[in-house]
């Protein structure tokens, strides 16, 4: 039972790291990504933008 | 070689080399205090846990469907690769503590020693530390060959650089019998964050179906620019510190060396 409760919380730490916020960042760019590539407008420009303010909110919360 | 497959070699060398040197000053620190025979034995299983991972995990991701694999590994390079980043930046800044080896080695070797009477033969504590050491340092390099290697369908190039980086790591351990505390980790973990945002990015928007402007050329610019925004953000936040003296930081003894996530 301890292994079912500590295997998720050590994948999501090995993932997630200390900051939850910016993993959570990437999925979303990621799906408005997918959504955005489904109609006839070019979607590779969400994903810079994404990581630029992510990287930047990210340092912002680390920096206070 | 192609320039994909270099920036593959290059990105998977430095990650490999930079968690091989951590390895190796946790390791050294409890043979050197406590004896070698269970330390390395340490090493020995925690290596072998890694080849296993490695073994069930790769032919199982090369299975998946192309999109499939660039989007959850593209999505899982970029979360790793910002964490890196976001680490560098501010110890670039003067805001995060420099990974400094020998006061990691200088830890460990305390801790070592304050952990009690070592009896003979089989030391678990020394297994304990080496083994953890390893596998935590190890997991991500793992990481890093299976998914560089399975979206470009070059594990063997990334094992290559893997192993040729814990080759060299090793040799001059063994040389120097002491932490390798000149090697410029700072500066290649810098180097590492660049490498994996900018594929995880390039890799993540292809899986979710956008096609990028000049296709795998895109990565000849993609990277100069994250390169380029991380170093005005590092300026950025240095010029903001030194405006506010209170925040900067020194070389603090193994600040993340005894971490349990293990992202840079």
């Amino acid at each position: 039972m301890r292994a079912l409760r500590v295997f998720p919380q050590a994948v999501w730490e090995f993932v997630a790291g200390d900051d939850w916020r910016t993993a959570l960042g990437v999925v979303l760019a990621l799906a408005i990504t997918a959504l955005i590539a489904t109609t006839s407008v070019a979607a590779w420009w969400v994903m810079p933008i994404a990581v630029l303010g992510l990287l930047g909110l990210s340092l912002r919360r680390s920096s206070r | 070689m192609s320039a994909a497959e270099l920036a593959l070699f290059f990105s998977v060398f430095l990650a490999c080399a930079v968690e091989a040197v951590e390895a190796l000053t946790i390791v050294l620190a409890v043979g050197v205090t406590r004896g070698w025979s269970s330390a390395l034995a340490g090493v020995g299983a925690a290596v072998a846990v890694l080849a296993a991972v490695v073994g069930v995990l790769g032919p199982a991701l090369t299975e998946l469907p192309i999109d499939v694999l660039r989007l959850s590994i593209g999505g899982l390079l970029l979360v790793f690769g910002l964490q890196w980043l976001r680490k560098a930046i501010l110890r670039a800044a003067g805001l995060k503590a420099i990974h400094d080896e020998q006061a990691a080695f200088d830890q460990e070797t305390a801790q070592a020693r304050a952990a009690g009477h070592r009896h003979a033969g089989f030391d678990g504590y020394s297994f304990t530390i080496a083994f953890k050491g390893v596998l935590l340092e190890g997991l991500e390099v793992a990481f890093i060959v299976l998914t560089f290697g399975a979206n470009q369908h070059h594990i063997g190039i990334a094992a290559a650089a893997a192993g040729l980086a814990v080759a060299m790591v090793l040799a001059a351990g063994i040389a120097a019998r002491a932490p390798l505390a000149r090697v410029p980790e700072n500066t290649m973990k810098f180097a590492v964050g660049v490498m994996l945002t900018s594929f995880g990015m390039f890799w993540g928007a292809e899986g979710a179906g956008a096609g990028w402007p000049a296709g795998d050329a895109a990565l000849l610019v993609i990277v100069p620019c994250v390169l380029a925004v991380s170093i005005a953000m590092a300026a950025i936040l240095r010029r903001a510190s030194a405006l506010h003296p209170a925040q900067l930081i020194g070389r603090v003894p193994g600040e993340d060396a005894e971490r349990l996530s293990v992202n840079a």
